[in-house]
């Protein structure tokens, strides 16, 4: 095989692998809008929140430790020497559902029957407020986080297909990173555990039907704020995983939360209430992208990711306007 | 009864500014980045900045005996929330602005130059405000991104035996004014040299650089710098070791050199270089006189916890030739209480050599600095730094090193003259 053919290939892998994780993001935002058509900004944030909670918990660290200090003069940082990954993604986890509850608490429950751009507005809010409460609680320096999955390029796959181009050419086999396979693995888990979830649980059940008609289920006993403080931990479980896949690569920081545009084109292509529809997109996406800058990118100066999703996605809305696998609209007069 | 009453206010006017004289201080404003994706970075140059302005006033009682007032603003990197703390400080008596940001600076150059504030983008910025007789009140020095890119492919061109032609560079950079400053620069090291040059721009933040580096990984050029700021650098280097590039091969600006980008990479990180302008770690003596008066004391503006950093040693750095300049500032007017233009005289008559900086605690921390009229940019000298990852330390493994001043005074020469051409202005006589 010709080495251009065999590094298209390798594009178009590595293009499906950072779907996955865009698609992990994605995911987050259509569980909370397809039970309670909110838009939620803070997703993003809710990823970083749970990796930078998650990471206090690994090492030990103090909350607040900094405001402590400085109020009170003393020079408490950790308050032992952290605990395993499984209890710290237990306790993170106890965390989020807290958060969740906190949210329905605080905010939602007074906007039930808003618009949803108040709703909207409610969740920007949210997100600067947790943006600023996780740098106060954590602090903002960059965090390493390891809970254990293994990363950089897989030498297995680099044998494999080493042999593979035409003798003579320069070509030194095929390139992936082993913890975007872990994604695109902890994806599918995710997505065929929620589905069953929804499909043959009675709380699932709940949430479909509140996604279907919240008046209806509302008439039937289903109740609206407990289903919200489910939906919210389920997003903030989703933000988890997220926040781990991503902050394993760079590091926990708080450019964490910018992941959220990556996750835009997605929901655009995908739709913003079909689970699959954010896998889809996000395979969509991350190979498109990576293709045209492979493809077309050198000629025209690089850098076209970013905007090149959103074109894409663009010319999906075109033709379908509620995205792949969303619910077409239909309002009669 | 009217004249009475002017007196009165007179008199009133005459004893407020009798106050203002007798508290006299010289103020500092620190433009700082606490919060947002980039305070990592912000927070530990806003410290050293903040610590060595405060050992002054504890140990020597301020500069020349007036006591230093720091006013710190909290930008978050953001230019617009930059020029609203020039704006809301100016009229404090601010000496000189640290923009801490490409960005802010490009919009603070017109302005602070219409007010007779002096704006030190000490390592960034327009790298032809080097040129003084254009930019009178703008200063670059000890270094630019343009002398930066020089130094590097000097350093390669060492490795190389002094031979680069026919070899492979790519640069990896931010996708805006910042990351493209060093591009034109290379460009012409490329032609002098015979070095093949690949830009890689990469779009903000930086989190998702996979196409970069499977374009490095199959081209696999000789050598790779970074221009990057913030995430982009912690993934760059973390894909360069996942593609298990050789990281002595992979060159930073020193905006990619610190301790935040190289240590979420772990072990991979291991012998990735980078461009300074200054000493690292704490092994100078000025640590000692902080520890007692700062440190110990608990006047410290952080907890305490990025002395000997990279960046804190470049905010400490750029506090120390702040108040050099000042100290020069009053020598040359004769008064204790400077203004803004005098401490614009200052900085243009700046000098450091190594008998100060050994008197100052920071023998060898970096070049002596010779500022002029001129030359607001110099001495344009660089070392190169190296990660070892075991010991988690940087370690300069080069002297510092003239920049490629044929190549680099050329192109300075032709983009200020092309400022001043835009703006109308025209270049002072600096004889």
């Amino acid at each position: 095989m010709s080495p251009d053919f065999l590094y298209a290939v390798e594009v178009i892998l590595n293009g499906l692998m950072a779907g996955v994780m865009y698609s992990l993001v994605a995911l987050g935002f259509v569980l909370i809008f397809k039970a309670s058509g909110i838009f939620n900004y803070a997703q993003g944030v809710m990823a970083l929140f749970a990796a930078l909670t998650l990471v206090g918990f690994q090492t030990g660290q103090v909350p607040f430790s900094h405001l402590i200090n400085a109020m009170f003069g003393t020079d408490y940082h950790n308050w032992s020497n952290g605990m395993n990954n499984f209890m710290a993604i237990v306790l993170t986890m106890l965390v989020m559902i807290a958060f969740a509850w906190l949210v329905e608490r605080i905010v939602l429950k007074h906007l039930v029957n808003q618009e949803p751009i108040i709703l909207f507005m409610a969740t920007i809010g949210l997100a600067f407020f947790m943006e600023g409460f996780g740098d106060l609680m954590w602090g903002a320096n960059i965090k390493v986080l390891d809970v254990g999955i293994p990363s950089g390029g897989s030498f297995w796959l680099e044998d494999v297909t080493r042999g593979w181009a035409a003798e003579g050419s320069e070509y030194y086999g095929m390139y992936i990173d082993v913890l975007d396979v872990w994604a695109a693995v902890i994806a599918v888990v995710l997505v065929v555990a929620l589905t069953l979830f929804s499909q043959f649980t009675k709380t699932g059940r709940a949430l479909r039907a509140v996604a279907d008609d919240h008046q209806a289920a509302l008439t039937v006993g289903i109740s609206l704020r407990a289903i919200w403080v489910i939906v919210w931990s389920i997003a903030g479980f989703v933000a988890l995983v997220a926040g781990i896949m991503w902050g394993s690569k760079s590091g926990v920081q708080f450019s964490l939360s910018l992941i959220a545009l990556k996750a835009l084109p997605v929901l655009i292509l995908g739709g913003f209430t079909s689970i699959p529809g954010a896998i889809i997109g996000g395979l969509v996406i991350g190979v498109g992208e990576k293709l045209f800058e492979y493809s077309i990118g050198p000629m025209i100066g690089g850098a076209t990711e970013n905007w090149f999703a959103y074109v894409l996605a663009l010319l999906f809305l075109m033709f379908r306007p509620q995205g792949l696998f969303g619910d077409k609209i239909i309002e009669r007069v | 009864m009217k004249l009475t009453k002017l007196t009165a206010v007179a008199v009133a006017a005459t004893m407020a500014l009798g106050t203002v004289t007798a508290s006299a201080d010289l103020v500092f404003p620190s433009l700082s980045y606490r919060t947002g994706p980039y305070a990592p970075n912000g927070i530990p140059f806003a410290d050293g900045y903040a610590d060595y302005f405060t050992l002054l006033n504890e140990r020597d009682g301020g500069i020349g005996g007036v006591p230093i007032r720091m006013i710190e603003c909290e930008t978050g990197y953001n230019t617009e929330k930059g020029v609203e703390c020039y704006e809301s400080t100016k009229g404090e008596g601010s000496l000189v602005y640290q923009p801490l940001s490409t960005g802010i600076t490009y919009q603070l150059i017109p302005k602070a130059t219409a007010d007779g504030i002096p704006v030190h983008s000490m390592g960034y910025g327009r790298t032809s405000a080097a040129n003084g007789a254009v930019f009178s009140n703008i200063f670059n020095y000890p270094g630019t991104y343009w002398d930066a890119a020089s130094i590097i492919v000097k350093h390669v061109s060492d490795l190389e035996s002094g031979d680069l032609n026919g070899k492979k560079i790519a640069l990896v950079y931010h996708n805006s004014a910042y990351g493209k400053e060093p591009i034109r620069t290379l460009e012409e090291l490329s032609k002098k040299h015979g070095f093949e040059l690949s830009l890689l721009a990469v779009d903000h933040p930086g989190q998702e650089q996979k196409s970069q580096w499977l374009q490095i990984r199959r081209e696999r050029p000789d050598y790779v710098l970074m221009w990057g700021w913030g995430v982009m650098n912690q993934v760059a280097i973390q894909e360069a070791a996942n593609i298990r590039y050789p990281m002595d091969q992979f060159i930073g600006i020193w905006w990619s050199a610190s301790e935040n980008d190289v240590i979420p990479a772990g072990d991979g990180a291991n012998g990735y270089k980078a461009v300074t302008f200054h000493g690292v770690g704490a092994d100078f003596g000025v640590y000692d006189d902080l520890k007692k008066h700062v440190v110990d004391t608990g006047k410290t503006a952080g907890d305490g916890s990025n002395l000997g950093t990279v960046l804190y040693n470049r905010g400490m750095y750029a506090a120390m030739l702040a108040s050099e300049a000042a100290a020069t500032a009053q020598k040359i007017h004769g008064v204790g209480d400077i203004t803004p233009q005098q401490m614009r005289d200052g900085m243009e008559a700046l000098k450091v050599d190594q008998a100060r900086m050994t008197e100052l605690g920071l023998k060898d921390f970096g070049p002596e600095i010779n500022v002029s009229c001129a030359n607001h940019g110099g001495p344009g000298l660089g070392a190169i730094q190296q990660w070892d990852a075991s010991s988690s330390s940087w370690s300069l493994i080069t002297d510092f090193v003239e920049a490629d001043r044929d190549v680099v005074d050329a192109l300075i020469a032709e983009d200020s003259a092309a400022f001043a051409a835009e703006n109308n202005i025209t270049p002072r006589d600096c004889g």
